[in-house]
């Protein structure tokens, strides 16, 4: 049959742009930014009958120009919108930011402050995982596993609040320390409120992690070897799902964590069960760390070395790298001698993570797709920077 | 915020009351009234102690206390309030409003958190009439390429078939049921066939990919799930030889058949669950997946609609249950008192000397015992009951137990995460099919023992 051309619509589309040949048993959906299960972003997924043959994954909605924001404002002023990429895991993502100042200006951080850090990073990633398995619960329909989560992290935020006077964004962390001390009684508060958590925590494993229908749907499904989790550069809970014991708080110990006790969370089976149980694990790990940090804390001094009024370096370039709630986050900032950095490169877990997506949600099923999505760890703002 | 929403101006807000008020003038007047006339005209009216009520007379009535039980009886006994109020549409709604109040609150109190709170004060227990008044009052919005007739009628459809599910459920003995058809059960499982066509009707009509992915899906698990639903009730109409519901309930006057059946509630149960688009079947409305399934593309009080049709199918499925499986209405009537005192000679009412000036001649309960004449007749146990008294003891037993089916109904969304289409699938066909077998060949074991049916030791 001799194709019709006047009618043709590929004759009306401007040069170099052409129309795929559409398969009819294949539909296409546009999973986000508009979608209860997407985030900010969007996976356009070709579905034939209840299988994905196609899955791609287009981040860049909420990309805000944090690395050129960081260009134009001096090494202090850069704190507050470097920790927006992540809100509710603040103290992690600008960790490795104040690391490389440190380096970089070349000032020493007092012993405690080191500890006061250790803390509040530990329980900002309380805080995170719980928001991510909040989000986890509801994305396979567990109501109950949203609403849990999502009330005993104000457990964290009370202590976070206590600490630094945000409940979210806090710039508590700065080149040389912190930004205050702790309050008066704050480690009995502390020991209390995270003993508490740690028992509630627990409770998940009945409703959720032991829940037959959930280890139905999970198990087995958007599995990632170990040497594809390698291939594709994973970090963190996805890259310890898969067996491979990798953690940066143990491999590049920062500020005290080699004199503390750290255990990493290793599972083998690398399926989206192993995924989102590895973080919950992560909490109960950063429980123990918080309290042998309480233990070992010197009682008193200073927190914070004090800087000049603008800061600035040698020509000089660094790369620092921290275990934030998604794996590992670097930064890497090249000084020419301004009070300004020349670049800031942040190297965030989530987009690493998101590598993975494709791979795994291919001859998936469509129900499949949030259970291994949000599996990864990734969070849609922090990709896009 | 100005830009958006246009200022308020009494003169705008004024015409547009004055325009509503016209509308239902002119609509009152050239619609309702002549339906009113046609009404009163054509419409049987009830003939009271040899008076044919006029509506004049009707209104007479209400304020004459000696006439007002017969004419209110009347009513009671009249077809139209059987199908639109009591065993039908109205108590079925208010049990499904109850239902959702009940399962805010229910969910809320298991997640930690405190539920609808503000709307009416006590409990937020006004949340749900804020919730529909909000849902008329938005906008209807249908998708542009959408096939509008089918699209437009889905929803009515769906609430239609709801009703008409409901009526098949006998409520309380001496025939509260709307429809009392020997068939019922077969009757009921016809009206349960139509569901999966009007999903798929309006998923498709919507031309929209969730919708259309999440009718295909609701399709799958209905017809799928009809299946065990319609096996494991088979059990209960081979011991009691019957398809008629009433017949069912009076069978299980002395236990129920769950004690016996186990097997095929819980395969009832399960389908039911599934039929029900509940969680952890809820795939059809999946949220995370397919945005809201079948009822992505409805808005304003279509969707309203389509959720009350929903609680209403609900309350059928749990009555259904309830009928089949946990013996209806029966049970031993502790409310209201024995006959010793019930009036047995009609009301006396006294002036302030003593002396008696009226005498209401309805013997037995007022306005529930159906005949005057022969209302000491039926018989339960050792203990002899008026129908009235049968009437309410029923309704109060037969609405314990339903509420308790729903409770059970709801209790899972708290616990279960959703399952997945496959592993749905595979639990309908291979595990509940072969348990419904199970449960029939269980039935036919007690039947050809001797034990239960037509001739049985019980």
């Amino acid at each position: 049959m001799p194709e019709q051309i006047s009618d043709n619509q590929a004759e009306q589309l401007p040069p170099g742009l052409q129309i795929d040949k559409v398969d009819d048993r294949i539909m296409t959906l546009n999973v986000g930014p508009q979608h209860p299960g997407s985030g900010h972003m969007r996976i356009i997924v070709k579905i034939d009958g209840d299988y994905i043959v196609d899955a791609d994954p287009d981040p860049g909605y909420v990309h805000r120009g944090e690395e050129k924001m960081a260009e134009n404002r001096n090494y202090i002023t850069n704190i507050p919108h470097l920790e927006r990429p992540v809100i509710h895991d603040s103290c992690n993502i600008l960790y490795p930011y104040v690391l490389g100042v440190e380096d970089i200006v070349g000032i020493e951080v007092p012993e405690r402050a080191k500890y006061v850090r250790v803390i509040a990073a530990e329980l900002n990633r309380c805080v995170y995982i719980q928001y991510w398995l909040a989000i986890y619960g509801i994305f396979l329909g567990h109501s109950t596993m949203f609403m849990w989560p999502a009330g005993d992290r104000e457990l964290m935020i009370d202590l976070l609040e206590k600490m630094t006077g945000a409940r979210v964004t806090h710039s508590y962390f700065i080149p040389g320390g912190v930004r205050n001390d702790l309050p008066a009684n704050f480690e009995d508060v502390c020991l209390r409120q995270v003993n508490y958590f740690e028992k509630r925590i627990k409770e998940y494993a009945d409703i959720f992690y032991d829940n037959p229908i959930l280890k139905a749907r999970t198990e087995d499904t958007g599995v990632l070897s170990a040497q594809d989790a390698i291939r594709l550069g994973t970090t963190g809970s996805v890259l310890r799902a898969s067996g491979i014991d990798y953690d940066v708080r143990i491999k590049e110990p920062y500020d005290v964590y080699d004199e503390l006790d750290v255990h990493t969370n290793v599972l083998k089976d690398g399926d989206s069960y192993a995924r989102s149980k590895v973080p919950w694990l992560d909490m109960l790990e950063s429980c123990n760390i918080i309290r042998q940090a309480l233990e070992k804390i010197p009682k008193s001094g200073s927190v914070r070395t004090k800087l000049k009024p603008n800061p600035k370096g040698g020509v000089n370039e660094v790369y620092r790298r921290v275990e934030s709630g998604r794996g590992s986050a670097g930064m890497h900032i090249i000084s020419n001698g301004k009070p300004e950095p020349y670049r800031v490169k942040i190297s965030p877990g989530s987009f690493r993570n998101l590598i993975a997506l494709p791979y795994l949600l291919k001859g998936e099923k469509l129900g499949n797709m949030p259970a291994v999505y949000w599996s990864l760890n990734y969070w849609p703002v922090e990709a896009d920077r | 915020m100005s830009v958006i929403a246009p200022k308020f101006r009494l003169a705008y807000f004024l015409k547009g009351a004055i325009d509503d008020l016209f509308w239902a003038i002119i609509l009152v007047t050239l619609i309702g009234i002549p339906a009113i006339q046609i009404g009163l005209f054509y419409g049987s009216l009830p003939v009271i102690e040899g008076e044919l009520v006029t509506a004049f007379l009707a209104f007479t009535l209400i304020f004459h206390p000696e006439m007002a039980i017969p004419l209110i009886k009347s009513l009671l006994y009249s077809d139209l309030f059987r199908i639109a109020a009591f065993p039908g549409f109205g108590f079925a709604a208010l049990i499904a409003a109850g239902t959702i109040f009940v399962e805010r609150k229910m969910l809320a109190k298991l997640q930690l958190r405190v539920g609808p709170f503000y709307c009416g004060k006590i409990e937020g227990i006004l949340q749900l009439a804020g919730d529909g008044l909000k849902l008329i009052s938005k906008e209807i919005i249908i998708p542009a390429k959408a096939d509008k007739p089918i699209f437009w009628v889905a929803p009515v459809l769906f609430v239609a078939t709801a009703a008409a599910f409901v009526s098949l459920i006998p409520v309380a003995p001496g025939g509260w049921v709307v429809a009392d058809l020997d068939v019922g059960l077969l009757a009921v499982f016809a009206v349960i066939g139509f569901f999966p066509i009007i999903t798929v009707l309006s998923a498709w009509s919507a031309n929209s990919k969730y919708p259309f992915i999440g009718g295909i899906r609701a399709l799958h698990q209905m017809v799928s799930f009809e299946i065990p639903l319609i096996l494991s009730l088979l059990g209960v109409v081979i011991l009691t030889g019957t398809l008629n519901l009433s017949e069912i309930v009076e069978s299980q006057s002395s236990f129920p058949w769950i004690i016996f059946m186990p097997i095929g509630a819980i395969v009832f149960f399960t389908a039911m669950l599934a039929e029900l688009e509940r969680i952890p079947f809820d795939l059809p409305e999946a949220e995370s997946e397919i945005v809201a399934g079948w009822l992505t593309e409805f808005s304003g009080m279509m969707y309203g609609l389509v959720q009350l049709g929903s609680y209403v199918k609900l309350y059928a499925f749990a009555a259904l249950f309830v009928v089949i499986f946990l013996g209806g209405w029966t049970g031993p009537v502790f409310w209201p008192p024995l006959d010793e005192e019930i009036i047995t000679t009609g009301l006396e009412i006294t002036s302030y000397t003593g002396d008696v000036f009226l005498t209401v001649a309805t013997p037995g309960l007022p306005l529930f015992d159906a005949d005057p004449n022969e209302w000491i007749l039926q018989k339960q146990g050792d203990l002899m009951y008026t129908s009235g008294q049968l009437l309410i003891s029923g309704v109060i037993w037969f609405v314990l137990k339903t509420v308790a089916v729903i409770f059970f109904i709801l209790l899972p969304r708290g616990v279960f995460p959703r399952i997945r289409i496959d592993m749905l699938l595979h639990i309908g066909w291979y595990k509940l099919i072969g348990l419904s077998f199970v449960n029939i060949f269980i039935a036919l074991g007690l039947l050809y023992a001797g034990i239960l049916g037509p001739g049985g030791i019980f």
